[in-house]
């Protein structure tokens, strides 16, 4: 078990230096982030609709989008120069490999989160102070489950032709799931309804994130082999 | 007799049948007193309905066993299923629209049970397309078999989180705990339908799956090129 994470820390820390170093990615996925709230802006009217009823679904169709875009960005990585026949010719568990990008997808994921929320706040100026470590909690349930599986699938895609169209098509009915659950609980969150309104939603979300981080856990080896 | 003429029986046997159903339906089966003729699209709603959902399911298990055996015959046949499947979800999302008209004075509204047969529809055709992006058959096997057990997984998973909004869909009549609640006369037409798209789906994969072993123009057998 030591091992095993050492190993995918290994991974994980590499993906981050080389982010942390060059900062383009993160750079283009913060502006993303930004532009998407900037542009739900003037997609609705403010008279017709209040803004807390479109809250959720701003925040989670932003969230949705940027987490899609940086997951490309993994494994497009390692097909410079070979890399990722590199790195399955070392002495790395192929389950290791996939939690080590899980990680270093999840902290990239986050970091642009970390910015996109207060954005959010700030733009449409919805009251989340009482409401700010549930919510936090739900991001980090509905993102845990994104990332599990885009991880996976953009180690399959990474091969194919039109890789980042593929992505998309292919995760967006998965990101259904998770997405209903956390636009229900932050709406439910948002207009100040008790936790206790949202355990059918939060279990729907643990139970996704516990069955897809098993699942791609597994079948990880069978993308990335020759 | 070749499997593509053994497919082409089982289809013809299917499609006449299919015209009984239809002959019985509207003659032979009385007419429901609160939705007159519209309801005899429940005969052939239905049984594509519950085809759309075993063919995900034989998709995934056909994956399993692939990864496993590593039999190229299981991954044409996960191919074939996967295809008629799109078509069966089509079916569904065709006639019920249709139904939804007369019924509900809509043709589409964002109900449970229309938004999991969309998101498997949606899931059906991205697994196709990844089936198209591959050109190396083993990989291609891989990955559609990755793609197809996730794809199973979900399945109950998009169930419950469209389960959890109210549904304006009628409930099951059939396929429930306690006894089936419609006449016999409709439900011996709608048990002869669901047999006669049992055998249209038994004669559609067959032929698909004997295309499959057709060579394509590089000479060597093609499972699943869309």
């Amino acid at each position: 078990m030591g091992e095993f994470l050492a190993q995918a820390w290994t991974v994980a820390r590499k993906d981050l230096v080389l982010e942390f170093r060059t900062r383009t990615a993160l750079v283009s996925a913060i502006v993303f982030t930004a532009l998407v709230l900037t542009v739900f802006n003037f997609g609705r009217d403010p008279t017709a609709v209040p803004t807390i009823d479109l809250a959720p679904t701003i925040l989670w169709v932003t969230f949705t989008f940027a987490a899609m875009l940086t997951l490309n960005r993994a494994f497009q990585l390692e097909l410079e120069n070979q890399a990722l026949e590199g790195l399955l010719v070392s002495p790395l568990s192929r389950t290791s490999l996939y939690w080590g990008k899980l990680i270093a997808n999840l902290v990239f994921v986050a970091v642009v989160e970390g910015v996109g929320l207060p954005l959010f706040v700030l733009f449409f100026d919805v009251p989340v102070g009482r409401v700010l470590v549930p919510l936090i909690g739900v991001i980090a349930l509905a993102t845990l489950g994104f990332v599990a599986v885009g991880t996976l699938f953009s180690a399959l895609v990474i091969r194919t032709r039109f890789a980042e169209l593929l992505l998309v098509v292919i995760l967006l009915p998965f990101l259904v799931p998770p997405l209903i659950g956390a636009v229900q609980v932050t709406a439910r969150l948002l207009g100040g309804r008790p936790l206790s309104e949202s355990v059918g939603y939060l279990k729907l979300l643990a139970a996704y994130d516990i069955v897809f981080i098993s699942l791609a856990s597994f079948l990880f080896r069978f993308t990335v082999d020759e | 007799m070749s499997l593509t003429q053994k497919g082409r029986w089982i289809t013809l046997v299917a499609l006449v049948s299919l015209a009984a159903v239809y002959v019985r339906a509207l003659a032979f089966t009385p007419l429901e007193r609160l939705q007159g003729p519209a309801q005899k699209i429940f005969y052939l709603h239905v049984p594509a309905a519950i085809w759309t959902e075993a063919a995900m399911i034989l998709v995934g298990l056909a994956g399993i066993f692939y990864l496993f055996l590593k039999d190229s015959r299981l991954d044409r046949f996960a191919a074939a299923s996967a295809e008629v499947g799109a078509v069966f979800a089509t079916i569904v999302l065709t006639t019920g629209p249709i139904w939804g008209k007369p019924i509900w004075g809509t043709w589409w509204t964002w109900d449970a049970r229309l938004t999991s047969t969309l998101l498997l529809f949606f899931l059906y055709v991205g697994y196709l397309l990844v089936r198209g992006a591959v050109r190396d058959p083993d990989l291609r096997a891989r990955y559609a078999a990755v793609l197809g057990i996730c794809g199973m997984c979900l399945v109950p998973f998009i169930h419950m989180s469209v389960y959890l909004f109210r549904t304006l869909h009628p409930q099951p009549i059939i396929l429930k705990p306690s006894a089936p609640s419609l006449p016999s006369s409709m439900l011996v037409t709608w048990l002869f339908s669901l047999a006669t798209f049992t055998l249209l789906y038994v004669g559609f994969v067959t032929q698909r799956y004997a295309l499959s072993l057709q060579p394509d123009a590089h000479g060597e057998g093609s499972p699943g090129h869309v």
